[in-house]
């Protein structure tokens, strides 16, 4: 099909119109808003007490999820691909589940779960606090995390094959050391990625987290939250302005990293 | 070495993928389900029936098919102008997709509010309008069906337009005729991936929506309110219900995926 040259550019246009108004506009239009007072005021506004307590919230739980996602991520990823089991297409379809769950579904059925009248709720009543505490959102962030490293692992387990690992157990490798000396160097690269991925949702998730959250500010808020508080509770549209763009700026990192990662792993 | 049946992690790596699955996703979605049929199925179907719940639903699934069919003409468009036209900046514009996803959704709805919001700069406020939660969707929604179409376009075989075109097809017949049912089921798949996102959607929605009852509220904002107020029947019934909406829609996109390999397998 080869268009006339009117028709091919009104397409463009209409292509080009419709991704201008969705999304260039608004986005350039918040970085007017957060840095028109100058960067000073986009910093005060991002290391205020409360903003502080946020990113560490955030980051605290990232640093509890990750290491699970990856542990568990590997080990399922590595049951998926060489082992041989009856149900492996139902364990295949539990994988992907989180992505076609909305995250306020995600927060209702752990506070189901796991909240003060759920069918855990004895864990809640002897003291230990899961919902509206910090492993009621840690359990929602692994929830909607969980797919990334199988998904990204899985595909590198494929295409290595297994007889490297054979030849290493010939030689006399135990299962560690073919693990460490083999199979981890060669997914690497498909782990990291599935670990970008990870990090970038477990920051940004929002949805899944407020449900489950104490909400209280300088506490118990993720980056999102404070978001989310600063236009709703606060009235300080500058404050969410700012903060948006913190995430935003670390989003753009994100797709940086995805795009430089994804080189390396089909180089190497 | 022996081979388990469970491959190179054995059989209790195995277990421990499953009871990892088990514990993070399964657990608290049977505990939705079962939840939501506490006062029988007589309870569930009130539950979905009664007028708020209805009109929730109602306007989910109608503001989502809306967006889903702009995505299908959008979409489409936009990865027919990645593909085949070429301008400055096409780099960019191609990275501009992914920005959606890589963006937090609360995020999504700060941007679309300094736009649409009390604030916008061009006197268009739309927020709390049937309008908005249109565009918020669509803002998050944007990659499905554009990196659906992308790579089918990119694979797709110029030699069989240009014998069309030679043989006196107009551009409109060879679209019609050769291009479109080639795409057809990458442009399902999008589409099914963007009306299951969009149904569960929350934090891109719950500024800009307003969640006004029987307005602009959507299932995700009436679930969030059932739980606060510990009508929990109703939660996990509207839960539910959303969840056999994805289910459903993701079971026959596969379903018609599959005719299309296998017929696809025959005619190669």
């Amino acid at each position: 099909m080869t268009p006339s040259t009117p028709a091919r550019l009104s397409l463009r246009t209409l292509a080009l119109g419709y991704l201008g108004i969705l999304v260039l506009t608004p986005i350039v239009l918040i970085l007017i808003r957060t840095f028109e007072d100058g960067l000073l005021a986009f910093w005060a506004s991002i290391t205020t007490p409360a903003a502080i307590s946020a990113l560490t919230l955030s980051l605290i739980i990232i640093a509890i999820v990750v290491p699970l996602n990856v542990v568990f991520g590997i080990v399922t990823a590595l049951a998926l691909v060489r082992g041989r089991f009856p149900g492996r297409g139902i364990v295949q379809a539990i994988v992907d589940l989180p992505f076609a769950v909305s995250p306020i579904v995600v927060g209702a059925s752990l506070i189901l779960l796991w909240g003060a009248s759920g069918w855990l709720g004895f864990i809640d009543e002897a003291g230990f606090k899961v919902i509206f505490a910090l492993p009621g959102m840690v359990l929602a962030t692994i929830f909607v995390t969980l797919p990334f490293v199988v998904r990204e692992v899985e595909p590198v387990l494929h295409e290595i094959g297994e007889e490297q690992e054979q030849a290493a157990a010939t030689l006399g490798a135990s299962r560690w050391q073919t693990f460490w000396r083999i199979t981890l160097p060669a997914i690497r690269w498909g782990l990291t990625y599935g670990v970008v991925l990870t990090v970038a949702r477990a920051l940004g998730e929002f949805g899944a987290v407020i449900m489950v959250s104490a909400g209280v500010a300088g506490q118990s808020q993720t980056l999102t939250l404070l978001v989310h508080a600063r236009y709703v509770d606060d009235f300080n549209v500058y404050g969410a302005y700012a903060a948006s763009t913190l995430l935003m700026l670390l989003a753009i990192l994100t797709l940086l990293l995805m795009t430089v990662l994804d080189r390396k792993r089909k180089t190497t | 070495m022996g081979r388990t049946a469970a491959g190179g992690i054995g059989p209790i790596g195995l277990g421990v993928a499953v009871l990892w699955l088990s514990v993070i996703v399964l657990l608290p979605l049977a505990a939705i389900t079962v939840r939501s049929f506490d006062d029988g199925l007589g309870g569930f179907i009130d539950a979905i029936d009664a007028p708020a719940a209805r009109a929730a639903l109602t306007v989910t699934v109608g503001v989502s098919l809306i967006v889903t069919l702009i995505n299908v003409v959008m979409g489409t468009l936009i990865a027919w102008v990645l593909v085949r036209d070429d301008f400055r900046g096409k780099g960019f514009v191609n990275a501009l997709i992914d920005l959606p996803f890589a963006l937090p959704t609360i995020v999504a709805s700060i941007v679309l509010l300094s736009l649409y919001g009390p604030q916008s700069p061009f006197n268009i406020e739309l927020n709390a309008t049937r309008p908005a939660l249109v565009i918020a969707l669509l803002f998050v929604t944007l990659p499905f069906v554009v990196r659906a179409v992308q790579p089918v376009l990119i694979e797709l075989d110029k030699e069989v337009e240009e014998a069309a075109a030679s043989l006196g097809a107009s551009n409109l017949t060879t679209f019609r005729r050769i291009i479109l049912p080639t795409l057809a089921p990458a442009i399902l798949s999008g589409a099914g991936l963007a009306f299951t996102r969009a149904i569960g959607e929350y934090g891109s929605v719950v500024l800009i929506g307003g969640g006004i009852p029987r307005e602009t509220e959507v299932a995700s904002q009436y679930i969030q309110k059932q739980i606060e107020i510990d009508r929990f029947v109703n939660a996990a019934a509207v839960s539910v219900t959303l969840l056999l909406i994805a289910f459903v829609v993701l079971l026959v996109l596969r379903l018609i995926g599959g005719r299309a390999a296998r017929r696809e397998e025959r005619a190669g």
